[in-house]
């Protein structure tokens, strides 16, 4: 009894120092926003005590382009999901429930594309994408992320419909339904959690992605990957405003994180907790 | 109500051939048991004439007409899964009215048959349930309701006992048997256990290794087994099978006696050592050692004073006596 009380301290510490050393950066942004430029590259550097100022959240809101980034944000990430989506939600039904003996290749194949570096293929997109006007629009980043997520999400679809039994869908076979409505009707609910979950990862990948959209937008279709990274310009590296522009990017995200994060929990460990 | 006829129906998986060449009338209104052990080819038998599995070769008529690759949905046959394959998300009413709602049917028509078909199968209190919130036997009542609802021209039943307790069990045989000679609807039932072909069926298919071994009534396929694996597989405690100079006897590379047809005879011409009772109550089965090699075993009346231990003779009721080849067929 002593023992497990003592060691399950031990562990509730033990997360918290690793929860707490895997947010420290963003704290640590967190703590910046609120500072002075000064104050914020000061050394050695002041934690609570400093003058805390909404400053820099003002400034970067009233640069007007924190609204325009967002809603570019909010385009692609959502588009290129949506599009992950439907796109992967069929072909992980296909290699779960109808599996051939090329599935296992196929899936292989695709989770391969992931390890090529992305800067390996840089010029030749950047100069398709140039000649068939795909340069700075929010079309040409959604084809790509979706492309570059679509590996991600089928693998971890198809582990999860990999959980539903095959007998379910076949009753829904048996009852009549078409594919479309097995997919939707019986499928998708039960699958609920993995589709979440995917569908949350996915959206957070594309949200973070700036490897891309800094290449390949410039204003139009801006995500607030650029936004932020505007912040460090020929002038000067601008931290306080630079982290508050930070801030302001994750928000959004965070919101919808832990808005489904019971969904998310459920999704990420299915199969290994029943 | 329908006949199903399979003519000359193959499927292979890779090299394997889980049906083999199947020439099978499954007649109008009957309930047809496929029995055999597992592997033997009976599940997939049903899965072809399901639809679930594309048929390779061969014709499958339903009614008549050639059904061989039509959807299953067209077939108008309705499964009963080993799993229930229940939809976890729905409710009862849900799971029951699924089929006539993807196939359009008015709200209200739904409504009605859902309730007379839960009303028949005492599923009328527990409509607004999930499938979680039900016990094994209600599930498995909801997953033949579910086959019941859509008015299909034969049931298909695949292992549907399997996953249920021995007392359960008994009772589920009882209610399926009769709602299908109520309904008077064509039934096609896949099991491994012989105890339940033999109890629920008008017409036993015994199958091997993808192949039909013998296709009769009960009683038939029970007293005239036309070789040893159907002698063998059917019936409980199996048939005893003897070889050498007790065959020879009988003109025979082996003979098969069933326990029951094994008398006690002091000089009997089977001499044996008692090494276990087992008590039923209404009577007691001896399993001996034979003299020379070998097992026995006898069904007798509880009322047979024996010790283990003890030495015992049996003599075989002639006219009972299977005779088979060295090919493992009967000889007539």
């Amino acid at each position: 009894m002593q023992r497990t009380r003592l060691s399950s301290a031990a562990r509730r510490t033990l997360t918290w120092v690793l929860a707490l050393a895997i947010a420290a950066p963003l704290l640590w942004a967190l703590l910046a926003s609120f500072k002075s430029e000064l104050e914020a590259i000061a050394s050695p550097p002041s934690f609570l005590v400093f003058d805390w100022t909404l400053e820099n959240y003002r400034s970067v809101l009233a640069n007007g382009d924190y609204l325009h980034s967002l809603r570019n944000s909010l385009i692609i990430a959502g588009g290129s999901s949506l599009l992950v989506m439907a796109l992967a939600v069929p072909a992980a039904w296909a290699m779960a429930f109808a599996p051939t003996r090329h599935t296992r290749g196929i899936l292989l194949w695709m989770l391969s594309t992931k390890m090529l570096p992305a800067v390996g293929v840089l010029i030749p997109i950047f100069l398709f994408y140039r000649d068939w006007g795909l340069l700075d629009t929010q079309l040409g980043v959604i084809l790509l992320l979706t492309a570059g997520n679509l590996p991600i999400a089928v693998w971890m679809l198809y582990a999860n419909f990999n959980e539903v039994p095959g007998e379910i869908l076949e009753a829904a076979r048996m009852d009549g339904a078409s594919i479309v409505q097995e997919v939707l009707r019986v499928l998708a609910p039960m699958a609920l959690p993995g589709l979440a979950s995917s569908f949350f990862l996915i959206f957070t990948l594309a949200w973070n992605e700036s490897f891309w959209s800094l290449n390949l937008t410039t204003t139009d279709a801006a995500p607030l990957t650029a936004f932020v990274a505007a912040f460090s310009n020929p002038e000067g590296l601008f931290w306080a405003k630079l982290s508050a522009a930070s801030m302001l990017s994750i928000a959004p995200v965070l919101v919808i994180g832990w808005l489904c994060q019971r969904q998310l929990v459920r999704g990420l460990t299915f199969g290994a907790v029943k | 109500m329908s006949a199903i006829v399979l003519e000359g129906v193959s499927k292979r998986f890779a090299d394997h051939a889980a049906s083999d060449q199947i020439d099978l009338v499954i007649p109008d209104g009957k309930f047809t048991v496929l029995v055999g052990p597992s592997g033997c080819g009976k599940t997939t038998l049903l899965r072809l004439i399901a639809g679930l599995e594309d048929v390779d070769e061969g014709r499958l008529l339903i009614d008549g007409v050639d059904m061989a690759h039509t959807a299953p949905v067209a077939r108008g046959l309705a499964m009963v899964f080993q799993s229930y394959a229940l939809y976890p998300h729905m409710s009862v009413r849900g799971n029951l009215g699924f089929a006539l709602m993807v196939k359009g049917t008015p709200k209200a028509e739904i409504a009605q048959r859902v309730e007379r078909v839960a009303k028949m199968l005492d599923l009328d209190k527990l409509l607004d349930r999930k499938p979680a919130a039900l016990s094994g036997g209600q599930r498995q009542r909801v997953a033949i309701g579910r086959a019941l609802v859509r008015e299909p021209k034969a049931f298909l039943f695949d292992e549907p006992l399997s996953n249920l307790d021995a007392s359960l069990r008994t009772q589920m045989r009882f209610e399926i048997r009769r709602l299908q000679q109520e309904l008077g609807i064509t039934a096609v039932y896949v099991t491994h256990d012989q105890g339940e072909a033999m109890t629920m069926a008008d017409n036993i298919v015994v199958l091997r290794a993808g192949r039909i071994e013998q296709v009769g009534a009960p009683l038939e396929v029970y007293r005239r087994p036309v070789n040893r694996f159907v002698a063998g597989f059917i019936g409980s405690p199996q048939m005893n099978f003897l070889n050498g100079r007790h065959a020879e006897r009988y003109g025979a590379a082996t003979i098969g006696i069933r326990p029951e047809h094994l008398a006690v005879a002091a000089g009997g011409a089977l001499p044996c050592v008692v090494r276990t009772i087992e008590h039923l109550g209404s009577e007691a089965l001896i399993h001996a050692e034979l003299g020379g090699g070998g097992k026995l075993i006898a069904r007798v009346s509880e009322n047979l004073q024996v010790a283990v231990g003890q030495d015992i003779a049996f003599n075989a009721d002639p006219e009972c006596v299977h005779r088979f080849g060295a090919d493992g067929n009967v000889i007539p």
